[in-house]
This record gives C-alpha cells, sequence and structure tokens, in this order.
C-alpha cells in the first residue's frame, strides 16, 4: 500500500501528515486507498486550513483547562500520590450514525442476556444445569458471591451500569474485547472531553451534526431511581472509596452530575437493616447505593474484614430488600475472563438470537487443548489473567521478550483456570496529534451502557488512544490516552 | 441536608484559607518592617515571626529572609507553613467537589497550581511579597466567588464559621502577643512602639481602616478598641464573633435543631461580651486575661459545633 495521502495532492504538500504511516490496521479516517472517508472529508478540511503551532496552542489550551479543572487521576505505585492529568487528544474520532445503530442494538441485546444470566446463575442455574455453561467456571470465579445466591435483586437488574470495551477490527467490524460489569470508570472523561473539545476547537465541531451526550447526569439518575425498592422520592448517594481513589474525580463528577451526596463508607451505617448517612440534621434514610467501591470492600461483616471503606451490615440490609445496591453484588462472575468466552453461547441460551456484537476469538487455557496451542504460540498471542483489569496481568506475545514468555508459560501451567489467551489483535488506528505532526495511534471504545426502566446508551463512549508508537495498551494506567468521540446524527 | 463529614469539610476549607491569608500577610508585613529596623545589617530575628503564627521556633532558625520564606511558605514538610494550609484546604475541597461550585473549586485548584508553580521557579523566595500577595488575593477570590456562586445555604453558613471562628481567635492570639511583650503594655510613644504599632494594625489588614476611623494618630487604647470592639471593621474580633453567632443561628434553623444549644449559647455570649466591652475597663483589668479568654470561648464553640452536627452519639440520633 502506498502512503495514504498520496492519492491527494494538497494533502500529500501537508507538513502536519508527513509522518503519517498507514499500517495494517483499520484506520478510522482514511480508506484502503489512502483518501479520507466521506464523514472525515470536514474535519481534513479544517485540519488542512490550520498549522501545527495553531494545533499546538490548542493542545496547551485543552490540558491547562484538565489541570485547573482538576479532572485528574492518582497514579498508584507512586508515593507521591501524584496527580496527572489524563492526556487528551484533540482530534475527535467520529462513528457515523448507521454504524453507531448496530453497535447500540449489539450492545442493548448483550447486556439483556448478561442480566438474566446472572439471575439464573444466582437462582436456579438452569444454564448450568443444561450443560451451556460450566458449573466448574462458576464455581472457581473469584467473583462468584455465595452470599447473593437465592437473594432477590430488585427487579432482576443485576448490572445497572456497563461499560464495554470495544474494538475495530481490521474488516471494520466492531467486535466486544471487554465487558466491564462491576465498577466501569470513564465516563467523567467522555463528558469532559466533550466539553474542551467544544471550548478549544467549535469551529470543527459546528461543521458536523454530533449527536449531544450531557444528558449522562440525568439518564444515569433516572436508571439509579428505577431500582429504587419500595419509597416514592428516593434518596440515591454515590458511594467512593475516598479521595485517594484513582477514581475519585469521577465519582464527585458524577454525584455534581445528578445532584446527590457523595458519601465514602463512614458517612453510612445500618440500623435494623436500614442504611443511613450521618448527617447535620441527623440520620437519613438511604435507599440507593451507586456504589464504586469492589464487593470486596462494600462490607466487612460479608467480605474482607479489613476493609474500611464499606458499611458493616450493608449486605443484610440489601439481601432485607430496603436497599439497592447498583450494580449488584456479585457481577463481576459475567466479566470474568474466562466466562467471557461463553457470552455468545449466553445470548444463544436466553434470548434465541445471534449476537448482533461478536466476541474475539478467545482459549481458555483450562481446556487442555486450547492450553497446548496457546503455549506453543505465546509469541503470537496477548494472554490475560481473567480477574485482572486496567491492563495489569498481560502479556502481549509479538511484543513480549523470550523471559517474560517463559514466566507466562509457567504462571498458565500452575494455575490454568486463572489465564485466557486472543489473537493479537490490530486494534483500529485513528489520527492524533502527537509533538507537532499528525499520527495514527490504536484506539478502543467504551460505550456506557445504562439499564434501569429500559437500556439507555448515550451515543459515543470515551475512545482511548494507546499514545505510544505501536502500543496495543490504552489503559490510562500504562500511557494511554483518550479523545472526544462524535456520533454523528443522520 | 448536609452530611456532617461534609460540613466538617467545608469548615475546614475555610479556616485554613483563613490561616493561609492570615500567615502570608504577618509574613510580608514583618519582613517589610524589619528592612527599617535599626541594626546590623543582614542581622535579622525572626522569632517575633513565628511566635505572631503561632508556630514553634525550629532548632537552627533561618538566617536570612529565603530561608525564612522556603521553611514557612514554601515548606510542605512544615504543616504550618503557606503552602501546607493551602494544600490543605484543597484536601478538603477535593471532598466536597459536588457542594461547592465549580467556580470555587477551579479557583482554590488555580490557587494551589500558582503557588507551587511558584517554588518550581524558585526565584520568589528573595522577593516573596509577589508570591505573599498572590495568596492574599486567591483567598479573596475565593471568599468572593463563594459568595456570587454558592447557595447561601447550610453548606455556606459552615464555610463563614470556619473562617470566622479562625478569625477571631487569631486576632485575639496576636494581640495576646502584644501585651505579653510590652509592646502594648502603654503609650510609649516611641520609634520602636511606633513601628511595632503599624506592624500590628497593617498585620490584620487594618491601617487604612484604623486612620479613617482615628486619624494616623496611634495610640493604645484606640488600637485595642479598634481591633477587639469595632462593629464595622471585617476583622475586629466583634464583628467575626457576630458573623459566628449569625450563622450559627442559621444552621440551628436550616438543621431543624432546637435553639440554644451549646454553640449557640457560647457564640451568644461570645458577642455580648464584645457588644457591651469597654476598652478602658480591659486594658486596666487584665488585657491578656481578657483575649485569652476570647480565645477560650471560640475554643468551645468548635467542640459545641462538632458535638452538635458532626460527630454526635449515634445512639442519640436513632429512630426510636
Amino acid at each position: 500500500m502506498s502512503g495514504p495521502l498520496s492519492s491527494v495532492g494538497a494533502v500529500a504538500a501537508s507538513e502536519l501528515f508527513s509522518s503519517y504511516e498507514p499500517g495494517v490496521a483499520y484506520d478510522e479516517m482514511f480508506d484502503a486507498s489512502g483518501m479520507p472517508r466521506p464523514h472525515c472529508h470536514e474535519l481534513m478540511q479544517e485540519l488542512l486550513a490550520t498549522s501545527a503551532p495553531e494545533l499546538l496552542q490548542y493542545q496547551a489550551e485543552a490540558d491547562r483547562s484538565f489541570l485547573t479543572q482538576g479532572i485528574t487521576f492518582t497514579v498508584y505505585g507512586d508515593d507521591q500520590g501524584t496527580e496527572r492529568i489524563f492526556p487528551y487528544d484533540l482530534l475527535p474520532r467520529i462513528i457515523t450514525a448507521s454504524e453507531w445503530r448496530g453497535v447500540e442494538r449489539g450492545l442493548k441485546q448483550r447486556l439483556t442476556a448478561i442480566n438474566l444470566f446472572l439471575k439464573d446463575v444466582y437462582h436456579e442455574g438452569r444454564i448450568l444445569s443444561a450443560g451451556v455453561v460450566p458449573r466448574d467456571l462458576i464455581r472457581s470465579c473469584r467473583h462468584f458471591r455465595r452470599e447473593m445466591q437465592g437473594v432477590a435483586v430488585h427487579r432482576d437488574i443485576y448490572v445497572a451500569v456497563a461499560g464495554t470495551d470495544l474494538v475495530r477490527l481490521q474488516d471494520g467490524r466492531f467486535v466486544v474485547l471487554e465487558d466491564n460489569l462491576r465498577v466501569p470508570s470513564g465516563v467523567s472523561y467522555m463528558l469532559a472531553n466533550r466539553e474542551v473539545m467544544k471550548r478549544v476547537l467549535p469551529g470543527l465541531f459546528d461543521r458536523y451534526e454530533v449527536a449531544p451526550i450531557a444528558h449522562y447526569g440525568q439518564a444515569l439518575l433516572a436508571t439509579l431511581r428505577a431500582l429504587a425498592p419500595t419509597r416514592t422520592d428516593p434518596s440515591i448517594v454515590v458511594l467512593t472509596p475516598g479521595v485517594g481513589n484513582s477514581a475519585y474525580f469521577e465519582h464527585a463528577f458524577l454525584a455534581r452530575e445528578m445532584g446527590v451526596p457523595l458519601v465514602e463508607g463512614r458517612d453510612l451505617l445500618v440500623h435494623d437493616n436500614i442504611v443511613y448517612m450521618r448527617t447535620t440534621s441527623g440520620l437519613r434514610r438511604v435507599d440507593v447505593v451507586y456504589r464504586r467501591v469492589d464487593d470486596d470492600f462494600l462490607d466487612p461483616l460479608a467480605f474482607r474484614a479489613d476493609s474500611q471503606l464499606g458499611v458493616a451490615g450493608l449486605l443484610n440490609a440489601y439481601r432485607a430488600g430496603n436497599v439497592s445496591v447498583a450494580n449488584a453484588i456479585g457481577t463481576g462472575i459475567a466479566d470474568d475472563k474466562a466466562l467471557y468466552a461463553y457470552v455468545p453461547a449466553i445470548i444463544r441460551y436466553y434470548l434465541g438470537e445471534e449476537p448482533i456484537i461478536d466476541n474475539v476469538e478467545t482459549f481458555l487455557c483450562s481446556d487442555p487443548a486450547a492450553r497446548q496451542h496457546v503455549i506453543e504460540n505465546l509469541d503470537q498471542l496477548v494472554v490475560k489473567a481473567v480477574g485482572e483489569s486496567g491492563g495489569y496481568g498481560m502479556l502481549i506475545g509479538p511484543h513480549s521478550t523470550a523471559a517474560e514468555r517463559e514466566q507466562f508459560r509457567v504462571k498458565i501451567l500452575a494455575d490454568p483456570r486463572n489465564f485466557i489467551a486472543q489473537p493479537t489483535l490490530s486494534l483500529s488506528q485513528s489520527p492524533c496529534f502527537i509533538n507537532d505532526r499528525i499520527e495514527p495511534r490504536h484506539v478502543d471504545l467504551r460505550p456506557y451502557v445504562l439499564y434501569g426502566d429500559d437500556i439507555t446508551i448515550v451515543p459515543g463512549g470515551l475512545t482511548r488512544v494507546a499514545l505510544r508508537k505501536g502500543s496495543l495498551v490504552v489503559n490510562s494506567s500504562q500511557g494511554g490516552g483518550s479523545k472526544d468521540t462524535w456520533v454523528l446524527q443522520d | 441536608m448536609l452530611l456532617s463529614r461534609v460540613a466538617d469539610n467545608l469548615y475546614w476549607i475555610s479556616r485554613y484559607l483563613e490561616r493561609a491569608e492570615h500567615a502570608a500577610r504577618v509574613i510580608d508585613v514583618r519582613l517589610d518592617l524589619g528592612l527599617d529596623r535599626h541594626g546590623p545589617v543582614g542581622g535579622w530575628d525572626f522569632a517575633r515571626i513565628y511566635s505572631a503564627l503561632r508556630m514553634t521556633v525550629p532548632e537552627t532558625p533561618p538566617s536570612n529572609p529565603a530561608a525564612l520564606v522556603d521553611s514557612t511558605v514554601f515548606d510542605l514538610a512544615n504543616p504550618e507553613s503557606v503552602a501546607s494550609y493551602v494544600t490543605a484546604a484543597r484536601y478538603n475541597a477535593r471532598q466536597v467537589r459536588e457542594e461547592i461550585s465549580s467556580e470555587m473549586w477551579e479557583e482554590l485548584n488555580s490557587l494551589f497550581l500558582r503557588l507551587k508553580q511558584a517554588q518550581v521557579d524558585g526565584v520568589w523566595s528573595a522577593r516573596p511579597h509577589y508570591v505573599l500577595k498572590l495568596v492574599i488575593e486567591g483567598v479573596h477570590l475565593f471568599q468572593g466567588i463563594t459568595d456570587a456562586t454558592m447557595e447561601h445555604g447550610e453548606g455556606w453558613q459552615y464555610l463563614q464559621v470556619g473562617r470566622f471562628l479562625e478569625r477571631a481567635s487569631a486576632t485575639a492570639a496576636f494581640l495576646d502577643l502584644y501585651f505579653r511583650d510590652g509592646s502594648m503594655a502603654a503609650d510609649g510613644g516611641g520609634h520602636k512602639d511606633h513601628r511595632e504599632w503599624v506592624g500590628l494594625l497593617r498585620s490584620c489588614a487594618a491601617l487604612e481602616a484604623y486612620c479613617r476611623c482615628y486619624t494616623a494618630d496611634l495610640r493604645r487604647e484606640r488600637i485595642a478598641e479598634f481591633m477587639l470592639l469595632n462593629a464595622e471593621f471585617p476583622r475586629s474580633v466583634r464583628f467575626a464573633a457576630a458573623r459566628i453567632e449569625a450563622s450559627l443561628r442559621g444552621i440551628t434553623q436550616l438543621t431543624g435543631r432546637g435553639v440554644g444549644g451549646r454553640a449557640d449559647r457560647v457564640a451568644g455570649r461570645l458577642h455580648a461580651t464584645l457588644d457591651y466591652g469597654q476598652v478602658d475597663e480591659i486594658l486596666s483589668d487584665d488585657p491578656e486575661h481578657y483575649v485569652e479568654g476570647i480565645i477560650r470561648y471560640c475554643s468551645q464553640i468548635h467542640s459545641a459545633l462538632y458535638q452538635s452536627y458532626m460527630a454526635y452519639p449515634i445512639e442519640s440520633a436513632l429512630p426510636a
């Protein structure tokens, strides 16, 4: 393939694109012949009329805005508790209306099936008896919560908020890489990116008809209200582990967007199976807890006794039906990376439909044949620990050293249930402003799916960018950044 | 409805900012006056700054103004430095971002960032006036933004109580220092006393207001009257006491708690003492005892506030 721009004289002359290498991945902006895709013409025009110094200035404005707003995350493993801004890329990632419709239908289908699955697993277990999902897989899952067995969950909504990770393959198809069904984060960056985009590049934004996303806070509030057990005017809180948590900014942001209190475990208490918060005018009852605290830390009486982040007695209040917790306790079994491989079968089982969005091919190391294949092809595959997230505990075969592969071989053989492997995907690439040039970088997409009275998805999501050249890891903890995501309206 | 922890955070945001502002002004004024002293070139004595700021003098005291500024303004290892106060205020604000306006947060955050940048620049220790001014202005801006953008409800009242309680006790402690070391003992009229008195008034941002009230004729009993008993000057103890009492009453109403709780009573008594105080009596009687009484009242109000709204026993609040 020749350079993507060689066919457009004016473009080739542009300094900005002089180091744009096409690569083998799907390019979000240019087609295989190097021409801008139709929906990117306007963006191209705008970029050709802009100089590198101007873009640098816009970048500085955007960075400053994030810093003064305090839109930062805390880096773990750094004693200083350093707050960093999440790197923001100026250029939008654009998704057409028709592409989005497919994504939206697929996500709704998936979340519907996953909720049916969770209800089934914690009650009759029909899908296990039918042999569609192996019983062993559930029992051996670190995130399975025995305490939830037989517990009635209000309206059977286990996962009220999901942040599904999608990637686009070489043929342009979106596939699901991970279902994040516990406490998915990043939605505040989606909203903040849009705010900054509209301030920094209003002219470019105005050239497009972009679906708005600012109503996310209201949509989340409506979802949480729908979960309230009984009372007509439910009191809702956001539960955060506290200011030291890496996503603290987001917790405060969402509480502010919804106009509800942001509480820590020490603000709550349980008496006679009713949850209260301690206010200046005495104790006030709480009906719905949007918790951003992991299961393990939620209730020291039920789970980890050493946790100071949770509320003693919360599980009992929950089981008594006096409070709703979103997401429900124990949803982690459905986003176990080994269970992931069964989601297509789960969709077929409960809905009798073919999955609209495919999975990535996945090898479960617990299966002897698959394990053999994984061990023999470690240099080709991506290996992931099933219970990890945030890009930790991963081996990316093609970018690994022999020593790292050997380490993983030993780990896999010692605990096969704990590992899965997937082919190394070439994630789609999107133009990014790097130093003073526009270069392609790999991206994914995390839309946020809300399940209350019905399933709502604000159009778009968080596009994460692997800012290091050639890197496939988009996690903020691993040198990732993000960019604004535009879903176009018809 | 306000979480007890949030009330606590709001209260400390303004206490810390008030401390930062007071410390910045005291340092600025003392360094400026120090240049006018009679004494050997370069022979600085910083003991008075430390006592004015209620700080412990370090084992190896700074030998020049730049070293003093490094330790009392920039040093985050010193919990009583201006930067530590601003950092603590920001830390508290970060925990109540859903309660305060974005404008308030952004101003406080940018004050924090500007101060950090000033330290990184490294050129300001030797010429600290601009940095100290930046802090004072940042605090004023924050207060203006607070009044303009936050609803004047319960949360706002805690910000007021924190600010004026800190101000009342800091001003009282500052006067106490002058009473105790004798520079307010009697009308001396000498150069040294005059310079000290100017320093006192400037440290409380009171010199201009004093002059408008009494002309530039500085007298001991007038200064004491102005700083303790003036009803209109926002940095006098009486003014602060009136605001503390009003805010506590507001909180009582907004929380539906019964009137006449301990905090209300102590604040009312403090306010009345100052409302009906007579400066000649105070000075002829035992002025040190008087200002120490004010400080005691302030700490009683602080504990009563905690007992009523923040750290009340759960048993007392459970439904019967």
